[in-house]
């Protein structure tokens, strides 16, 4: 009798995927400015690192909120105690307004309709928790993040069915894209329960158009299936066009209080946009009480923490503090990544256009020994162990097409973008100032030895393992 | 077709369960010695109040502990990055050494065996996911804390199957008990993956003897199966016999254990008092269960400003000792106070050395030896009483007329006024030795034992931790 159970020893955690498996290298040479000037830099982790001196300063100028006090007096004793499900009012209020904010304002959210979950990693998984059952699958556009994965099907037995994208058009949603996946789900006798869209796009950066918007809105009316919107990067939109959320479109569209209405669930989070992934802050955001009743009792299993709760709730309920922030790290986000694409650029690297996000999706089909992902995950391995940088394949992130490589912008400091860019081009020049045969027989001693090195550091990150999106 | 799951739209949250009920009563019309003397005072809540004092003294003196405060802030943006599912590791050294501490300092814990989770409820659930298939089950001794229905149950499709314990020794869990449940399950086509136990015991504030643990031990090593020790109480042991944990006995000479079968379940929300800091911990000595529950975390990780602030408390040697001596001394007092003030009314209990609460027996006041007179008189002891209690079938017990009540969730004065509530309803049922007929009018003051849906809707509604309307977090709502 097997002394563990199914979940405990298969591979659904998804965690041999080359996505964490890049980070187990850095772990082991990581880039430091003084102490490791050769390391890896860390470019596979979408950290939002730029906005925290605008936090740092306002906890300065608000001590209550940071020592456990309302007005000078202290309330440890009510937080340490506080553990309702239903979580803490005034952290509700401050949470929905603040994404009302990122919207401009142009919708307004009930806070007895948001459920406080452990990151969005638990509000994933309560949602498919809640929507579906073990075998019944969502249907997901790629490229997606690669932590779906295990969210969404681990421990669940939820499939995802991919709805394939691709390049000729941007990676925007087709309607014919859609179809295909809902037949192939049928095809393989998978239940439909509903599609899951992040939006604004990890990898790709983007936002979606209305078109697509609407597009998806008639798709699940026609098959009567839900849709969640992942939408933790909806305050990281740093150019035009201005962002769209779901919920414009259906107010837009009058489908306020219909049957649509209920079936679309938003998941938020503080992690990116907020900078402050260990908080461990998520949402779930629905117009069914029957989705909130549920969720709600689901979040008993990873509740945010009463603390954090209430210092949250303080800084977010300060309404000049959110605008100001909100402004600044947008305009730092774009600032940052038209570096990025600038450095990419002199590297004669091109990269999908994007207005969101803390990454760029970088288009490296050219630098291919051959259109595959075999080329792909070869180009990878020297990014990674001869450049030094770790980037994400979009083979990991389930891209139907190989040659994309998800680079993050916002985690280091200027001055590292620019040596990760420098390290870029020389390498790009490397290969283009070989003689092509010359350069073919490097290739395959190349490969030889990053697939003997490869092999070796494949052994030791399953002792240790990271977790990060 | 876009319907809910079955797990969604299904009462396996098994919030139906009398036990939350109680709330419902309390919530309508909770006690205030100013503004509402006459309400129901809470006495379902297993919470650890006595100590906040201590704590606090010590809050003041180390404002670094805090990543927000002037004197902490240089390490905030270090804190609000860390989402490593492994934990931070002075986080971990911490916690293993606190809990080292608690046991006496008999067992030393490894902190890269400590996986962190969603309070001890996720820890519950994951171990659940971790051990066991849909459809497998876990043996668990009555009376049992009613959560472990939803907790081990709800999302993970394993079945709980009882073992019974009988007051007649003591509810001792007796290795006859054991084989019993264990052929009932076979009987029913389920295959046992585990056991659960709970020590010291909720809702009975019991330690297991040596004795039952080596047997317990012995009986999952003969089984192959698991044994999980939910250990959430031990700091609460506030008098002999000394605590004995699972830890401790695995290390005897003459136990024959295999290690890969042992788990531990830890939180600080009864220990510390700190339920609403979701410190939950699963420690096991199976290197695939660490792994597997460490990836699992992701679903439950504890806040790393919360991490941080424990790593601070938990790592002040002088803290954490004067902390378990006066948690205990308190406790001891309250819990001596409480039952002989009960016992000069002529109410028992029975005899407990920890936890929160005591197991009242009040079997001589029911009208028959059945769940419907132990429900009848549970809800005079609501609407007439006053006093939220929580009644033994909602902890699965065997045998009618025990109820679970709390002790370390109120002030002084609150202990007295209930107290003082107790001794008149004892005396006036004394004298007046009521007929059956006048109970039942009494009961008539009905409580629904099942919610409905739209009362589940309600915003006012509580949650099955704590009574929202008193938190003034939640009245001071902007």
């Amino acid at each position: 009798m097997g002394l563990l159970s199914r979940k405990a020893t298969c591979n659904s955690h998804g965690q041999d995927s080359s996505y964490f498996l890049g980070w187990q290298e850095y772990e082991k040479n990581p880039y430091d400015e003084v102490k490791n000037h050769r390391g890896i830099i860390q470019m596979g982790l979408a950290e939002n690192q730029l906005s925290f001196d605008l936090l740092e300063s306002w906890l300065a100028k608000n001590p209550d909120a940071a020592g456990f006090k309302r007005d000078g007096q202290s309330i440890f004793k009510e937080l340490a105690l506080f553990q309702d499900y239903h979580g803490l009012p005034a952290f509700k209020k401050a949470l929905v307004d603040f994404m009302a904010e990122i919207r401009g304002n142009k919708v307004t959210f009930d806070p007895n309709r948001i459920v406080l979950t452990a990151g969005a990693t638990s509000a994933n998984e309560t949602l498919m928790f809640c929507l579906a059952e073990q075998g019944d699958a969502f249907l997901l556009p790629t490229p997606y993040y690669p932590g779906f994965d295990r969210d969404l099907k681990w421990r669940t037995g939820v499939e995802i069915v991919p709805i394939e994208c691709s390049s000729s058009n941007r990676f925007q949603i087709t309607a014919s894209a859609l179809e295909e996946a809902y037949e192939q789900a049928q095809r393989k006798n998978l239940r439909v329960k509903g599609v899951l869209v992040t939006n604004p796009s990890n990898p790709l950066g983007t936002t979606m158009t209305r078109d697509e918007l609407d597009l998806l809105v008639n798709f699940i009316t026609d098959k009567e299936i839900h849709l969640i919107s992942d939408e933790i990067y909806s305050g990281t939109v740093f150019s035009s066009p201005a962002y769209v959320s779901i919920v414009e479109v259906l107010k837009d569209r009058n489908l306020e209080n219909t049957q649509v209405w209920e079936r679309v669930h938003i998941v938020y989070s503080l992690s990116k946009d907020l900078g402050l992934p260990g908080f461990r802050v998520g949402a779930i955001y629905s117009n069914d009480p029957i989705v909130v009743a549920a969720a709600t009792k689901m979040s008993s299993f990873g509740l945010v923490s009463s603390q954090t709760q209430y210092l949250l709730s303080a800084m977010l309920s300060d309404k000049k503090f959110t605008k100001e922030y909100i402004a600044k790290n947008q305009k730092r986000l774009r600032k940052r990544q038209s570096k990025l694409v600038a450095g990419l650029e002199k590297a004669g690297i091109g990269c999908l256009e994007s207005n969101a996000g803390l990454f760029c999706w970088v288009d490296m089909r050219h630098l291919l020994s051959s259109d595959t992902f075999e080329a792909e995950m070869e180009l990878w391995k020297r990014i990674v162990y001869d450049v030094k940088l770790n980037i994400s394949p979009g083979s990991s992130c389930h891209c139907s097409e190989p040659g994309w490589f998800r680079v993050c912008f916002a985690n280091m400091s200027e001055d590292t973008l620019t040596l990760a860019m420098q390290r870029l081009k020389s390498f790009v020049g490397s290969i283009a100032s070989n003689d092509r045969s010359h350069q073919e027989m490097k290739n395959s001693r190349r490969k030889l030895r990053s697939k003997w090195v490869f092999r070796l550091s494949f052994q030791s990150f399953h002792d240790r393992e990271q977790d990060e999106r | 077709m876009a319907a809910m799951s079955k797990i969604a739209t299904g009462n396996g949250h098994g919030e139906n369960s009398p036990y939350f009920d109680g709330w419902k009563a309390y919530e309508t019309d909770p006690f205030h010695p100013i503004d509402r003397p006459d309400g129901v005072i809470q006495m379902g809540l297993a919470e650890n109040q006595l100590c906040f004092d201590f704590i606090k003294k010590w809050l003041i003196k180390h404002p670094e502990a805090s990543v927000s405060t002037a004197q902490g802030v240089n390490k905030f943006k270090e804190m609000a990055l860390f989402q490593d599912y492994h934990g931070m590791p002075e986080f971990r050294r911490a916690v293993a050494k606190f809990m080292g501490k608690v046991r006496g300092d008999r067992v030393k814990f490894d902190p890269d065996r400590i996986v962190m989770s969603g309070g001890a409820t996720g820890a519950h659930e994951t171990l659940a996911f971790c051990l066991a298939d849909p459809g497998e089950a876990f043996l668990v001794p009555t009376p049992y804390y009613p959560g472990f229905d939803r907790d081990l149950k709800w999302r993970t499709g394993v079945e709980l199957v009882p073992v019974h314990c009988e007051s007649s020794n003591n509810f001792k869990i007796t290795r006859d008990a054991l084989e019993a449940a264990y052929v009932k399950a076979q009987e029913a086509n389920l295959r046992v993956k585990g056991l659960l136990i709970t020590n010291p015991s909720n809702p009975l504030g019991t330690i297991l003897d040596r004795d039952t643990l080596k047997n317990v031990v012995g009986f999952i090593n003969e089984k192959n199966i698991h044994l999980i020790g939910d250990e959430i109480y031990a700091a609460t042991v506030f008098m002999e016999p000394e605590f004995v944990s699972i830890s401790e006995i695995i290390e005897e000479d003459d136990v024959e254990c295999n290690r890969d079968l042992i788990h531990i379940v830890y939180s600080l929300s009864k220990d510390m008092g700190f339920p609403g800091f979701r410190v939950g911990i699963v420690y096991s000595y199976n290197d695939a269960v660490v792994s597997c529950a460490r990836k699992m975390s992701s679903f439950g990780l504890v806040s790393s400003q919360t991490q941080h602030l424990i790593a601070s408390m938990l790592s002040d040697d002088d803290f954490v000792d004067d902390f378990i001596a006066e948690s205990k001394n308190l406790l001891f007092k309250r819990h001596k106070y409480f039952t002989r003030s009960l016992s000069q009314v002529g109410i028992g209990s029975l005899k407990s050395n920890a936890g929160l609460f005591i197991w009242m027996d009040l079997r001589r006041l029911l009208r028959e030896k059945t769940f419907e007179a132990e429900m009848e008189l549970w809800r005079v002891i609501i609407n007439e009483v006053k006093l939220n209690v929580s009644p033994g079938s909602s902890f699965h017990c065997h045998e009618p007329g025990w109820f679970r009540v709390c002790f370390a969730n109120m002030d002084d004065n609150t202990m007295a006024v209930a107290l003082s509530r107790i001794r008149t309803f004892v005396l006036k049922n004394n004298e007046a030795m009521v007929p059956p007929r006048k109970l039942c009018r009494l009961s008539s003051l009905k409580l629904s034992l099942s919610r409905r849906m739209d009362d589940l809707m309600s915003p006012s509604i509580l949650s099955p931790h704590s009574p929202l309307p008193q938190s003034p977090l939640v009245r001071a709502r902007n």
